[in-house]
């Protein structure tokens, strides 16, 4: 009988109700009185000189209030990035400037270069058609490995190549994998490309700069997944602004997907417009301009090298990527490609020697960051690619292949820094030939070539290092910010609770999940408990929503939190029962004296804390309200394994996926509904970036994708009915809860399930010549394979 | 979007009149002129709606047996109302855009824009049917003269578009992935004195007809008599989502599967 309540049960999420009906509150619902509106002149070209910018007779237009340029910000921090990667000599990597609005040059189609404050929103754009901006253009640099050529135009002048950092790790295993590689029976190599995504997230971006006269205080309403990491940002680099005089707030967000961590020009620009005019500024995003603004993922371009002994166990494994950033170093931007990919390139395997190399390279085209994954997609997919290669060249099932080279004893220490605590990836292996029925895929196929198609299977494990991150960690490999997470679980007089944590939800479903965890502990109900976030002028200072880390982190300061409450609930009981707080237990929403029938009902306790008549303050302060910090011991390591089959139309080229199996270990489950939910819509993002989606810039720089009209997002009927498993269950050893995070795993783990089938399909036709299609293997691009 | 005026007549003569006005620009379904305006790509000083229009819309049956839709007729309306009629055409009708562009889209305007993409231009040409404004008939053939050109004089209004009925037809339509436009659609129309081919989404010069597959057709209409068959590549649309070489093949293998489902 499943659970009705608490950990394990599946109760419907609260927030979709003011969601689904339309009373959501999302930033762009947020209007001030005396509201004013900024558009922003963005550069048409790639790369050019500005030489002047003219905004005389725009100023004069009807309703402007003011327009501002780069020169209004001279003397005012650019935005900051958030991580410094040293690179393989020790040096620390090229960190530009980035200015709030551009100075000197413009660096990318979509870089702001004015901003102008009207009225009315359509005032502002009419004005802004009256600047007159005079760019000298230069050559674009949009291909990577041209970037990095001799005499490459620069994309920034002051510093010495596009070559943000050239870093190796672990470098000091450089010679040893070489060496193995000289030594292997069999070596495997595939270069690959793992496409420029564009997140996409159903709410655009919206900022709203608001100033008060008679405190000094500023308050920005915006779109982000960590609104306590914007204050820091803004208020310390790049206004001036200490945190008791400025707020931020991220009320409803309508999905994030990393976009929305980092700190971006507009909302910088609303917070000080706002200071300049005394009036509110308020910016919301058109679709045309998240394309141009929001920071894209992926954007790799990777050559890898398997080596394996003559008994097929894998032996080494060499990479060489070079990572786009685009024009600027967005805020955990160097992060992506190194620490959160590198770190990953052992996967699930035995793999005694790893070397990675990554090239990150400015180029005129938008910032580069996160996506749902952040660098442990591009990890997964290039690993287990190369993996299917080798299953192929050596004749061998790709399954009993990985089977082989599992790890299998935990704690394991892996070639590339982290350690993995815990793990069963035969266990989820074995769960997913169950799902998937992979014992009828040939039946299936035969059933699928009977109507003129050809079927193929596609099968592979991913890990992820999530809960992010051991701040003494993290800091040591050049992060500027910690990653604890903190709670301040308040009990009211009346026994209801506020939970004041520093996750952010933007469709996780925090709501419904968080207080499952605490009337779990306190046996109340969970309709008692309230989540409260996104408001830095609420809670303590939190680090957000991002890397599967709200309950690992979040949920685990939370835990803590309440376990101070209950100890001193427990106190509170005790003198109101006149017995020992030692004896005394926690159960369905009372507090019983052990081997007693005495009890004392938890509201009578709360109630005592806020009345305190009869209450023991000799010990102990009246109130009930307790804060905590969690800061995890060691990253949290999801797995699994995932299985895609698809239909391949030979006429056209065209795929589709017929079944996906997913088969996770999440740890333990707070509620399976939402995890379920979480894995469909990540296998959903995945398959758009196996099958659909690409940024395309053309060699000027122009995005040539830079709509709906070209840019493929997935639909609900480019996916399948899925098949998710998360019964394999080893909790994780250093959190309280035993819990992983499950947020990035199906956009992880499902890009390269979905390209082996399509190799497998080509395969069983005979194409054995195809060994790699790059992604999106649109129609087009598998027609012309399959043709060429 | 740049201001405008907004007139909605209710006759086509009072269309007309107010088309006469400088910077008028006619408006069905706003499927394609309001997010170009909303892009500020477009900007009429007086936008014509001919939505208000009863006497442009609807979908009927002439005395001489042609099937006869209203100029601001919506796909939606198409999709259901011409079923039983002209299953081919409602059938494509009902794949355009999703429900909401159905809704609001109209013939008339997908007609009058010519989008290389549009589905409709192809069942227009295939059908050999006669548009019909405030002025004159134009037959299909005439009609369509390229990219988003046609014989439309300036401020003349398709108030009404007239199907011969086909023995048999299909459309077959690739979608490109993104805007779900056809890359390549494909209209084939069976009538008794022969049979017509139009393609739409995959020329640099708009919708056409396959002559060859036509005639091969005419002979022996079954996907067999299309063996050998190929439109050449030069001239076709090369773009992200298709080649020249891949949109020239897919033709081939959308007219196969039309003319398969249709017979």
């Amino acid at each position: 009988m499943p659970k009705d309540h608490g950990i394990g049960a599946s109760p419907k999420r609260r927030e979709d109700l003011r969601f689904l009906t339309g009373n959501g509150n999302y930033t762009d619902d947020i209007n001030l009185y005396g509201q004013t509106y900024v558009h922003f002149l963005r550069s048409d070209v790639a790369h050019g000189r500005l030489t002047s910018v003219d905004t005389s007779e725009a100023a004069k237009m009807p309703g402007v209030v003011r327009i501002f340029t780069g020169d209004d910000f001279a003397g005012i921090g650019g935005l900051p990035c958030g991580w410094q990667v040293t690179d393989k000599h020790g040096q620390p990597m090229q960190e530009p400037g980035h200015p709030v609005l551009a100075q000197g040059k413009v660096r990318h189609v979509g870089d702001p270069i004015a901003a102008i404050v009207a009225e009315t929103y359509e005032q502002a754009r009419d004005a802004a058609e009256a600047i007159v901006v005079d760019i000298e253009e230069l050559p674009a640099v949009i291909n990577m490995k041209d970037a990095v050529k001799e005499g490459a135009p620069l994309v920034h002048d002051d510093l010495t190549s596009n070559l943000c950092y050239d870093w190796g790790f672990v470098e000091e295993n450089k010679a040893a994998t070489d060496e193995a590689f000289k030594n292997a029976a069999h070596v495997t190599t595939l270069e690959l490309v793992n496409n420029r995504l564009v997140a996409n997230p159903m709410e655009p971006r919206v900022a709203v700069g608001d100033y008060n006269r008679s405190t000094d205080d500023s308050t920005l309403y915006t779109t982000s997944q960590n609104p306590h990491v914007i204050r820091l940002l803004m208020g310390a680099f790049v206004l001036g602004i200490p945190e008791h005089k400025l707020r931020v707030v991220a009320p409803d967000v309508g999905g994030g997907f990393g976009t929305k961590i980092f700190h971006y020009a507009e909302e910088a620009f609303c917070t000080f417009a706002a200071r300049q005019i005394k009036r509110p500024v308020k910016w919301t995003s058109s679709r045309s301009e998240a394309f141009m603004s929001d920071a894209h993922g992926r954007d790799h371009v990777t050559k890898i090298e398997l080596a394996l002994d003559a008994d097929n166990n894998f032996m080494a494994v060499r990479t060489d990527t070079y990572a786009n950033m685009g024009a600027y170093l967005s805020t955990f931007a160097p992060s992506v490609p190194t620490w959160l990919h590198g770190t990953l390139m052992a996967g699930n395997y035995r793999t005694p020697l790893v070397y990675v190399n990554v090239k990150a390279v400015f180029t005129n085209t938008v910032p580069v960051d996160a996506y749902r994954g952040a660098g442990r997609p591009e990890a997964t997919y290039q690993l287990e690619r190369v993996i299917d290669k080798a299953a192929r060249e050596l004749g061998v099932d790709p399954i009993k292949l990985r089977r082989q080279n599992f790890i299998s004893e935990f704690p394991y220490q892996t070639p590339v820094a982290v350690v993995y605590d815990i793990g069963d990836y035969t266990a989820t292996m074995d769960k997913l030939e169950e799902i998937a029925d992979l014992s009828g895929f040939e039946a299936r196929r035969k059933a699928s070539e009977a109507k003129g198609k050809l079927r193929g299977l596609g099968v592979n494990c991913y890990i992820e290092a999530c809960g992010i991150a051991p701040s003494n960690l993290v800091g040591q490999l050049g992060a500027r910010a910690g990653l604890y997470e903190s709670a301040t679980v308040r009990v009211n007089a009346t026994g209801s609770i506020s939970v004041m944590t520093g996750s952010h939800s933007h469709g996780q479903g925090h709501e419904t999940a968080f207080p499952q965890v605490i009337a779990e502990m306190l046996g109340i109900d969970e309709s008692m408990i309230e989540i409260v976030h996104g408001d830095t002028a609420k809670g303590p200072m939190g680090m957000g929503t991002y890397g599967s880390r709200s309950l690992a982190v979040g949920g685990s300061a939370m835990v803590r939190a309440t376990e101070k409450i209950i100890n001193k609930a427990k106190k509170i009981a005790a003198h109101l029962m006149e017995a020992s707080d030692a004896d005394i237990e926690v159960k369905d929403g009372k507090f019983h004296v052990a081997g007693t029938d005495k009890s004392v009902a938890w509201g009578d306790v709360t109630l005592a804390a806020y009345v305190p008549h009869n209450y023991p303050l000799d010990d102990i302060e009246p109130g009930l309200e307790e804060t905590a910090l969690y800061d995890p011991s060691n990253f949290t390591y999801p797995s699994g394994a995932y299985a895609c089959e698809v239909e391949l139309d030979p006429d056209t080229g065209r795929v589709t996926i017929e079944r996906f199996s997913a088969a996770d270990d999440f740890g333990n489950i707070i509620n399976p509904m939402i995890v379920s939910g979480q894995v469909h819509g990540g296998i959903g993002q995945g398959i758009g970036q196996a099958l659909l989606e690409g940024a395309v810039y053309d060699e000027n720089g122009q995005l040539l994708t830079g709509s709906y009209m070209d840019y493929a997002m997935p639909r609900a009927n480019d996916v399948p009915f899925y098949a998710v498993d998360h019964s394999c269950v080893t909790p994780c050893t250093h959190n309280p809860l035993g819990v992983k995070g499950c947020g990035e795993a199906g956009a992880i783990g499902s890009p390269p399930a979905v390209v082996n089938a399509v190799i497998d399909a080509l395969h069983s036709a005979g194409k054995t010549h195809i060994t790699h299609i790059d992604m999106p293997l649109s129609p087009n691009r598998v027609w012309t394979a399959m043709n060429a | 979007m740049y201001n405008f005026d907004l007139v909605r007549p209710t006759t086509i003569a009072d269309a007309v009149a107010a088309m006469g006005q400088e910077g008028a620009q006619a408006l069905g379904g706003g499927q394609t002129l309001l997010p170009t305006m909303k892009q500020r790509l477009a900007s009429p000083e007086t936008v014509v709606s001919l939505t208000a229009i009863g006497e442009m819309q609807g979908v009927c049956i002439s005395d001489d047996g042609k099937l006869c839709i209203g100029g601001a007729t919506p796909h939606a309306v198409v999709a259901r109302e011409a079923g039983s009629k002209y299953p081919g055409l409602a059938g494509l009708a009902s794949h355009i855009g999703d429900p909401a562009v159905r809704a609001r889209g109209t013939i008339g305007g997908s007609l009058a824009n010519n989008d290389p993409s549009a589905c409709y231009p192809s069942a227009a040409l295939a059908s050999g049917a006669t548009i019909i404004t405030n002025t004159r008939e134009i037959a299909a053939d005439d009609y369509f003269q390229g990219m988003f050109t046609t014989a439309l004089e300036e401020g003349e209004i398709i108030t009404e578009v007239r199907f011969p009925i086909p023995e048999v037809s299909n459309y077959q339509k690739f979608e490109q992935p993104a805007s779900r436009f056809a890359l390549v659609g494909v209209f084939v129309a069976k009538y008794a004195d022969g049979v017509r081919v139009a393609v739409t989404g995959a020329s640099e010069e708009g919708v056409f007809r396959w002559s060859e597959a036509e005639a091969a057709l005419g002979k022996d209409f079954s996907a067999s008599a299309l063996e050998g068959l190929t439109v050449p590549a030069d001239g076709m649309i090369g773009d992200l989502h298709g080649s020249k070489a891949y949109r020239a093949h897919l033709v081939g293998v959308m007219t196969k599967r039309a003319v398969t489902a249709a017979a």
